[in-house]
């Protein structure tokens, strides 16, 4: 089913795609990604039905900490960059540059995750917990999941990180490495949505 | 063929079935159901031409072109014909704007607001598990599970519900709209006639859903000023002191009869004896009113599943206490 | 090959079961087939006999056959289980079975996806059934509305069977959506371009776009509700700020996309049937393809239709019964093409093809039901009532159900190498065909006389004895039916598996120029399309197989693997976990399942080969 591109040894200019396997699986990742596109689309209807209904909850002008939050947003938008440059680094074989990108990217990966917790248990301190209305909830459920995906994302690469080291940059590990890095850019951009809708929307009323 | 059959004896029930006026769509008995049903008739008008030429051409087509016994030939393989594709697709088009314009109109037209119409009767219907509440804001009433009303007048529905969604649906007189829980529901209805006519619950809400029946009364406008100042009259308690006692301390603390309304979680009280039925379901034209509501009230669960009055041996009540409300709350007529 | 690496490609051992462990372990499509269909068939035989309860406890007024309770219970099972475990896993049978096939390729594109996506679907439809053995069964509809749906009036366990069970089988239903988008998009053979591509092969494509993007509607709209039922959230809890119509929205958005999902794959097959046992291509092939796309893409505009009665306003309801009107144009174009196929062909009755027939009119006739239902002031009467049952069965079962049945008898040569009995299929279509509309047919006047849907039983002397007694009969004539289909599958299994190629003769797509069953491998060599309908081409030709378009050699396969099973038993476990409310088994599940997930990371599949002596064993002509 697969054919393997082994002329003297070397690896081609996108070793993702040098594979029927390879490009299948950036083509099922995007195909994913638009489930995940609907995913949260619906989550972001819920928020924006529900974000008004504070019960007896703090407001989101109280709540939310523009500064803390914005840079977290740096962060999260800086991760991305390092995961393209990981990316370029692959394409020009350079292996132990591409590792070090992908450092960088889950360090600033848990970065943001620290400050999402420390963010998360301050509201809670607040008032402000999933059971308080139904803007906590919905409010909760969407920033709640695009963390889960973070998380998610910086355990994938960092195991993707150890792979390379037992295995090397192959045309198996290489499309394995690329749907990361698209992964990884998706959630950069829900949150950028996040941002907008549920952060400074929250502020503005 | 096999499949005319079934579609013929359909044909001969729609004949001899429009149903009966107090409860079919197809009889209606006010001007809402009577546009819905002209809407009807114009949809399965355009729709019957459509299912004759398809049938049609497939009855045609099975019978000319089966395969004779030897024939192995090939047949001529078509690729399309641009003139019969465009024809089968305009001529829907046209069908459904036949269709659309009056759909439009009337959708406006029967969402129309007579809250601020002097001439109109608002009505706020609260939907319980598994009776019906209505209340005339104007008019300072609230009753239970049989809707009064004037003909000849608009009467302005709003609608909601105490805990799960229902829907409030009176077949006959016109379409129906859902009791959302906190929000209010905007309707109208007219009646045309006296007459009682059949209400149904159309939202799935419990095990009871199918037995939460009520009815609307329509009458002409003197006899319902009657019913108003008679639903107004002071009720007097139940002569026994025992059966007052008990009809105090027990049924009071939910329902609530006359002026001494107290409950306000159970059906209201009063006029109860003149009622068509008990709880709904129970017709005081089958059975005695006493006879019924001693049924009702010795286990409701019995004959409503799942709703949330007590038996009556769960609330202590002895038997002559029983009879004693029973025979009270028959005799709680109202004459108009 | 060349090269040392090549070498050791070959050098590892070759992992192959056979019994038990064949099945569970497989990642070949036909034997994932396979596993759908008996899954599917088993729910199927579930859903139905819940229908025959339904229908006994409907026979008379004021029956008491089933408690009022067990009444909801059953129909909310009975809607769940047909279209989530048995109408779609049928659909998936034939998908598999079919379409690498049809376009040439060896496998799906994610074979290992394919076995997970099967599991999950198998243990969330057994978690959803184990509710019946627990007492605590989902009884609020298969629609779910809340309050009635929520913790304050569903306090019991039954809720939350329904909404685990159905995230789990959902999962699986979305990865075979990827996978057969991926599919079709990168595996056709050498010469296949879209235009060339079967009728079937086109639907299954937009129905897994439309899966791809309504079902992750449905998993939101479901983890709202488990939220709200297991950790107090307000999603919809009025008093907290939350929205009951919320969640009709949420459920509809994906609810209306999802009846698209299990018709235009029948529609698929129609056009296959239709054209093979006319002996004619399909009429107007690109404006059916335009159709399908144009009624998936709409099919994401109607979804309020089922909402007139909620109060959304008159703009919004004018507006959506527009839209609703509107789809009736595509799908008109549609029977209108399967008509003229037919015309001037050379029609053969075979049960396939009498399932196929009998689809057009039983169809249109469900479909004007549904253009009746657009309009909005109509449906104020219709709706919720049983001209809403009347319709979404005609739509449902007679066209979907009749879809599926013509599917399994066109195709069961190919996927079990022996022809079902064709007697007893026409018995089984005669039976079915009766008994469908007495059940149905009657259910249209019903619901304008007054009765609404979901009615656990209905007052006498109203009129509506007569009508729920025949319809009643009816059912008992499907259930007839479906036992002599079981009796055919029994008595056929016991035949030798002699089917031809071709058994039919005129098959006109790439799956009939292979062995019934197809080997292993599907194709020796890939074959070279150079049209349309690519078979029946080169029949016309003269030619006695497809030419090849790659030389012979050893074909490299995927490797089975046992690490699907364990990731959908871990779900089931979490599921439990979650709905008894205990957090080491609903944590543990999950854990099973990530840790089945990093093995299969870390340990790279390097698959096995087929060698090509291996290659001519076991080819039957």
């Amino acid at each position: 089913m697969s054919t393997h591109q082994h002329a003297e040894g070397q690896l081609p200019h996108e070793p993702e795609k040098a594979t029927l396997e390879g490009r299948n699986k950036i083509l099922g990742f995007w195909l994913f990604l638009g489930a995940e596109t609907a995913l949260f689309g619906t989550l972001f209807s819920a928020f924006l039905a529900l974000r008004h209904n504070i019960g007896d909850g703090p407001s989101p002008q109280h709540l939310f900490e523009l500064p803390m939050v914005f840079a977290a947003t740096m962060i999260l938008l800086t991760s991305s960059l390092m995961s393209v440059f990981a990316v370029q680094a692959m394409h020009r074989h350079k292996v132990k540059e591409m590792v070090g990108w992908l450092i960088a990217t889950i360090v600033l990966g848990l970065a943001f995750l620290g400050l999402e917790i420390y963010e998360f248990n301050t509201y809670v301190s607040e008032g402000h917990k999933m059971t308080t209305s139904a803007f906590s909830s919905s409010f909760y459920t969407l920033v709640g999941f695009h963390g889960a995906h973070v998380a998610f994302g910086v355990l994938w690469i960092g195991l993707l990180i150890l792979q390379i080291f037992k295995k090397g940059l192959t045309v198996v590990t290489a499309p394995k490495i690329y749907v990361s890095a698209i992964y990884w850019h998706f959630i950069d951009v829900v949150w950028v949505f996040i941002f907008t809708v549920v952060y400074l929307m929250g502020k503005v009323g | 063929m096999k499949r005319l059959l079934p579609l013929m004896a359909g044909m001969a029930l729609v004949l001899s079935a429009c149903g009966r006026e107090d409860l079919s769509a197809l009889n209606p008995q006010g001007p809402v159901a009577r546009q819905q049903l002209e809407l009807m008739k114009i949809s399965i008008g355009i729709m019957s031409l459509v299912v004759l030429v398809v049938f049609t051409i497939c009855i045609y087509v099975l019978i000319r072109y089966r395969r004779r016994k030897g024939d192995n030939s090939i047949p001529k393989q078509v690729e399309g014909n641009h003139k019969l594709e465009i024809i089968w697709t305009v001529i829907p088009i046209i069908l459904l704007i036949i269709l659309g314009v009056p759909t439009i109109s009337t959708v406006f037209g029967l969402s129309k607001d007579y809250s601020n119409d002097p001439n109109a009767l608002k009505v706020k219907v609260t939907a319980h598990q598994y009776w019906w509440e209505f209340e005339y804001p104007d008019l300072g009433i609230t009753t239970a599970q049989e809707l009064v009303v004037p003909t000849g007048k608009k009467i302005q529905f709003e609608l909601t519900t105490a805990d799960v969604k229902h829907s409030f649906w009176i077949p006959s007189i016109g379409g129906k709209m859902d009791n959302n829980d906190g929000l209010t529901n905007k309707m109208y209805l007219e009646f045309d006639k006296e007459g009682v006519y059949r209400g149904k619950c159309a939202e799935l809400c419990g095990p009871s859903h199918s037995l939460m029946d009520f009815k609307a009364k329509a009458v002409d406008q003197a006899s319902f000023d009657r019913w108003v100042a008679a639903i107004k009259a002071p009720v007097e308690m139940p002569k026994d002191e025992a059966v007052k006692a008990a009809f105090q301390n027990k049924c009071l603390t939910c329902h609530a009869i006359g002026e001494t309304s107290t409950g306000s979680s159970a059906p209201n009280l009063t006029g109860i004896g003149s009622r068509l039925t008990v709880g709904g379901i129970l017709f005081n034209d089958e059975a005695p009113v006493v006879d019924n509501l001693i049924k009702w009230i010795t286990d409701p669960q019995k004959v409503k599943p799942g709703n949330m009055m007590p038996k009556a041996q769960d609330l202590e009540l002895t038997d002559a206490e029983l009879k004693g409300i029973a025979e009270y709350l028959a005799n709680n007529k109202l004459e108009y | 090959m060349k090269g040392d690496a090549a070498l050791a490609a070959h050098a590892h051992t070759v992992k192959r079961y056979r019994g038990l462990m064949d099945w569970l372990t497989t990642v070949d499509h036909k034997k994932i087939g396979i596993l759908y269909l008996i899954a599917g068939g088993l729910f199927f035989l579930i859903g139905g006999l819940e229908a025959i309860l339904i229908r006994i406890q409907l026979i008379k007024p004021m029956n008491n056959f089933v408690s009022a309770d067990t009444f909801n219970e059953l129909i909310t099972m009975h809607g769940t289980t047909m279209i989530f475990l048995a109408a779609m896993p049928l659909l998936f049978a034939l998908m598999n079975a079919v379409i690498p096939l049809q376009i040439g390729a060896r496998d799906v594109a994610f074979p290992f996806l394919n076995a997970l996506g099967f599991w999950t679907f198998f243990f969330g439809g057994l978690l959803l059934n184990i509710s019946w053995f627990t007492g605590h069964v989902p009884d609020a509809g298969w629609t779910s509305y809340v309050p009635l749906a929520s913790p304050t009036y569903s306090e019991g366990a039954g809720v939350d069977y329904y909404v685990l069970g159905l995230q789990i089988a959902g999962i699986g239903t979305l990865l075979g959506g990827i996978n057969f988008m991926a599919t079709i998009i990168n595996m056709r053979a050498p010469g296949m371009s879209f235009m060339r591509m079967p009728m079937f092969t086109w639907t299954i494509f937009i129905t897994s776009a439309l899966i791809v993007f309504a079902f992750p509607v449905l998993t939101v709209g479901l983890v709202a509700l488990m939220f709200d039922r297991l950790f107090f959230a307000n999603f919809f809890e009025t008093a907290a700020g939350g929205s009951g119509v919320l969640w009709e929205h949420i459920f509809w958005v994906f609810g209306h996309p999802e009846v698209y999902i299990l018709i235009l794959p029948a529609f698929g097959i129609i056009s296959e049937v239709v054209s093979t046992f006319s002996r004619k291509r399909l009429f107007g092939y690109s404006s059916m393809v335009f159709a399908t796309v144009l009624i998936a893409f709409l099919g994401f505009m109607v979804w309020a239709h089922h909402m007139f009665t909620t109060g959304l306003g008159p703009v919004a309801n004018a507006l959506f019964s527009i839209a609703t009107m509107l789809i009736a144009v595509p799908t008109g174009i549609k029977i209108f093409n399967w008509l003229f196929t037919l015309w001037g062909g050379s029609i053969r009755f075979t049960a396939a093809s009498l399932f196929g027939i009998g689809f057009i009119p039983t169809f249109v006739m469900g479909g004007v039901t549904g253009v009746m239902l657009a309009s909005a002031p109509a449906d104020y009467q219709y709706h919720d009532t049983y001209f809403v049952v009347a319709h979404f069965h005609y739509v449902i079962v007679g066209g979907l159900m009749f879809g599926i049945f013509a599917g399994m008898f066109y195709w069961w040569p190919k996927m079990f190498g022996r022809l079902l009995n064709e007697t007893l299929g026409k018995i089984t279509f005669f039976t079915f065909f009766i008994g469908f509309h007495l059940t149905f047919f009657v259910q249209h006047f019903l619901g304008l006389l007054g009765m609404p849907r979901r009615v656990w039983t209905y007052l006498d002397g109203q009129g509506l004895n007569g009508m729920n007694l025949i319809s009643t009969i009816g059912a008992i004539l499907m259930g007839i039916a479906t036992i002599v289909m079981l009796i055919n599958i029994a008595v056929t299994s016991l035949k030798r598996p002699n089917a031809a190629n071709d058994p039919w003769e005129d098959g006109r797509t790439l799956e009939w120029s292979i062995p019934s069953p197809p080997p292993e491998y599907n194709f020796k060599q890939i074959p070279l399309v150079r049209g349309y309908d690519a078979w029946w081409k080169e029949k016309m030709e003269g030619k006695k197989a497809m030419t090849p378009a790659e030389p012979p050699g050893p074909i490299h396969m995927p490797s089975p693997s046992i690490l699907p099973f364990f990731m959908s038993v871990g779900l089931f476990i979490s599921g439990f976990g979650f709905i008894y409310d205990k957090l080491f088994l609903a944590i543990g599940g999950l854990a099973v399942t990530l840790i089945c997930m990093l093995l299969r990371s870390v340990f790279d599949d390097h698959g096995f080969h087929i060698e090509e002596h291996e290659q001519e064993k076991g080819v039957t002509a």
